[in-house]
């Protein structure tokens, strides 16, 4: 098997993965939880894209551009009711709850969805079955092409929010010391409430063009974490850009060892993410206070 | 009026603190509950199969929510993982029997291997904290999963059966798996009960609480987290190991499934979080709720998230901690701080 091409389909598998993680990586930077549902949650923006488009018959990017107000809303919901109370009950409480809330999507979900595994890729034409061929062994798919850019968008827009506007200096300072910021007038809970209602609407946007990519049922939230959370980790905590890196250096694992064997693909996406937990370079770069 | 602290008053002042540990009630009621769970070992000779195999099963969730109570109740760590040491003890079990061993003493030895390669996950993931501690355990569950269905000597994806029970008769086995259960059970309160009566008891409490205050008055932190974590590897290894004696079949899927670890949350989050008995009354009610509602499918399971996110919530130390403070006596196990007045009784867990 060709593994240039390998690296090339990895890297922007890797894209959908970085956009997966961008928003549980702003959760934790912003407010040090791990949300055990945001898998579930994109999956949830992936079930409201498919509802809108199969209703409806437009493309899923405009059902997208539709879904993503109620996915900022369900963030904001999210943080004023579960997660505002979870984080008064100390470090441990945020991740029994966003836990309890995964079990209740995903069997929500199977519930109303039925367990069939639905694909939005038919939906978008040539654009999820396109490629430009580059040799005989080597393509360059447009779908690709989109989630790569799409992806640097959102994460750099993210990193542009957060370094140079207002409302991210405030993210930054509440980050570092909720206490002090509320001092100066940043109110911590509207900062959190705002910030979750980001992360999960790009996890809206993740589950789409993971919807339009491949597949999704009622249980895939799970691994859709997992991914996010390797990705994440293998990035170095704290850093967006090293959030894409670390989706990316996952993708191209996930189809390197896919190349060798397909049952290989994942289970080598998982012995990069325990090697990066065994070198020490993940902690060294690990601020204390993400995004300080 | 002399303003000194009440507990450097000469001896014989009648508001003089003193710290008792038990009392007389609570070491009868210790005694009571031993020679209850002691009198269990008689129940296969006095009831029929079926209830043999229900009690088994309820001691398996039992062996799991006190398991998983020691390491997020005791130990500060939530493990979303657990299913990990659940089916490496299962198929531990499976692949000693494939070389020789003969099973009952091969679900022993698969339990204490899981325990081994708890001390090896620990090196791993016990530099990880709260919510990266738990999915990176996860992680590992899954990869271990994913690797036995690479192996096609343990049956692969389609699972396997668990041969070498077939000698025993139906009822004698039930009731050498109801022992075993039984015996694991008791081991594993007993080295609970140990740890918390000990001096380690209030280091543990220290660490549940607040772990860097803890670390800063000199308690060893870390020694104590590696501990508990084997240990929770030991007991869930077992009952790994159990639940494959039990049903005699097990698929990677659902023996490392995820679903453990949503039942363990439940049990110990209903139960009461961070107290003895808590995890015990949490598998009761879980094993109810599993006999009445199980047939109801999702609904039962959105019930059971849904329960579990309103007691982290809104009681999060559980239903136990209800109960105990109606209770006139309580376990030996924690500090009762008592002066001659009997209105100044305070007690701490």
């Amino acid at each position: 098997m060709n593994i240039v091409n390998a690296i090339v389909q990895g890297i922007f598998l890797g894209s959908l993965y970085a956009l997966l993680a961008c928003g549980l990586s702003l959760i934790f930077g912003v407010m040090r939880i791990i949300n055990l549902a945001h898998g579930d949650l994109a999956i949830l923006g992936a079930f409201l894209v498919w509802v809108v488009t199969d209703k409806t018959g437009i493309s899923p990017f405009i059902a997208l551009l539709l879904v993503l107000p109620v996915m900022l809303a369900v963030g904001y919901a999210l943080q004023r009711t579960v997660l505002a109370r979870s984080l008064r009950g100390g470090p441990l409480v945020p991740l029994l709850t966003t836990f309890g809330l995964s079990i209740v999507l995903q069997n929500g979900f199977l519930q109303v969805f039925s367990p069939d595994v639905h694909s939005l890729g038919s939906n978008v034409g040539t654009l999820s079955t396109g490629s430009w061929k580059l040799t005989s062994d080597l393509s360059i798919p447009y779908l690709g092409v989109v989630l790569l850019v799409v992806s640097v968008a959102v994460l750099g827009g993210l990193h542009y929010t957060l370094r140079a506007t207002a409302f991210g200096r405030e993210m930054r300072a509440t980050a570092q010391d909720p206490d002090t910021a509320g001092l100066v007038g940043i109110p911590a809970s509207a900062i959190y409430a705002r910030a979750v209602a980001i992360a999960v609407a790009t996890a809206g946007i993740a589950g789409a063009f993971l919807a339009i990519r491949s597949s999704f049922g009622p249980a895939s939230g799970p691994a859709q974490l997992i991914f996010a959370f390797e990705a994440v980790i293998i990035g170095g905590l704290g850093s967006l850009w090293g959030t894409l890196v670390g989706g990316i250096v996952l993708g191209v694992a996930q189809t390197i060892g896919a190349t060798i064997d397909p049952q290989y693909s994942i289970l080598t996406g998982h012995l990069v993410f325990l090697l990066a937990l065994v070198v020490p370079r993940v902690k060294a770069t690990a601020p204390r206070k993400a995004f300080a | 009026m002399t303003t000194a602290p009440a507990a450097t008053r000469p001896a014989g002042n009648p508001t003089q603190l003193r710290i008792t540990r038990s009392t007389s009630a609570s070491r009868i009621t210790s005694g009571v509950l031993l020679a209850v769970g002691v009198g269990l070992f008689a129940v296969p000779t006095l009831f029929g199969t079926n209830a043999v195999v229900q009690l088994t099963s309820l001691f398996i969730y039992m062996i799991l929510a006190v398991m998983w109570n020691a390491l997020a109740g005791y130990g500060g760590m939530v493990s979303v993982g657990q299913q990990a040491f659940i089916g490496f003890g299962a198929y531990a079990t499976i692949w000693l029997t494939q070389h020789g061993v003969s099973p009952f003493p091969a679900m022993v030895l698969a339990a204490v291997s899981a325990a081994v390669l708890a001390a090896l996950v620990a090196l791993l993931v016990l530099q990880l904290k709260g919510g990266q501690l738990a999915v990176g355990t996860w992680v590992i569950a899954e990869a271990l999963g994913l690797l036995i269905v690479l192996d096609t000597g343990l049956g692969g994806g389609t699972g396997i059966s668990l041969q070498g029970l077939n000698s025993y008769t139906p009822e004698l086995r039930h009731a050498y798996i109801y022992w075993l259960t039984l015996t694991f059970l008791l081991a594993i309160l007993g080295a609970l009960f140990l740890l918390l009566r000990l001096k380690t008891g209030a280091a543990l409490q220290a660490i549940r609480d607040d772990e860097e205050a803890a670390a800063s008055l000199g308690v060893r932190v870390r020694p104590l987290k590696f501990g508990i974590f084997v240990l929770a590897g030991f007991g869930c290894g077992a009952a790994g190991a159990l639940i494959l004696a039990n049903t005699l079949f097990i698929q990677p899927q659902s023996i490392f499934g995820v679903q453990y670890s949503a039942y363990m949350i439940f049990m110990v989050l209903v139960g009461g979080l961070g107290t003895f008995e808590g995890p015990i009354l949490g598998a009761i009610i879980f094993f109810v709720a599993q006999q009445q509602f199980a047939d109801q499918g999702a609904w039962y399971l959105i019930g059971l998230g849904a329960v579990a996110v309103l007691f982290a919530l809104f009681l999060p130390r559980g239903l136990w901690t209800v109960v105990s403070d109606r209770l006139p006596v309580q376990l030996p196990l924690g500090y009762r701080l008592s002066t001659s007045h009997p209105s100044m009784k305070e007690q701490h867990g």
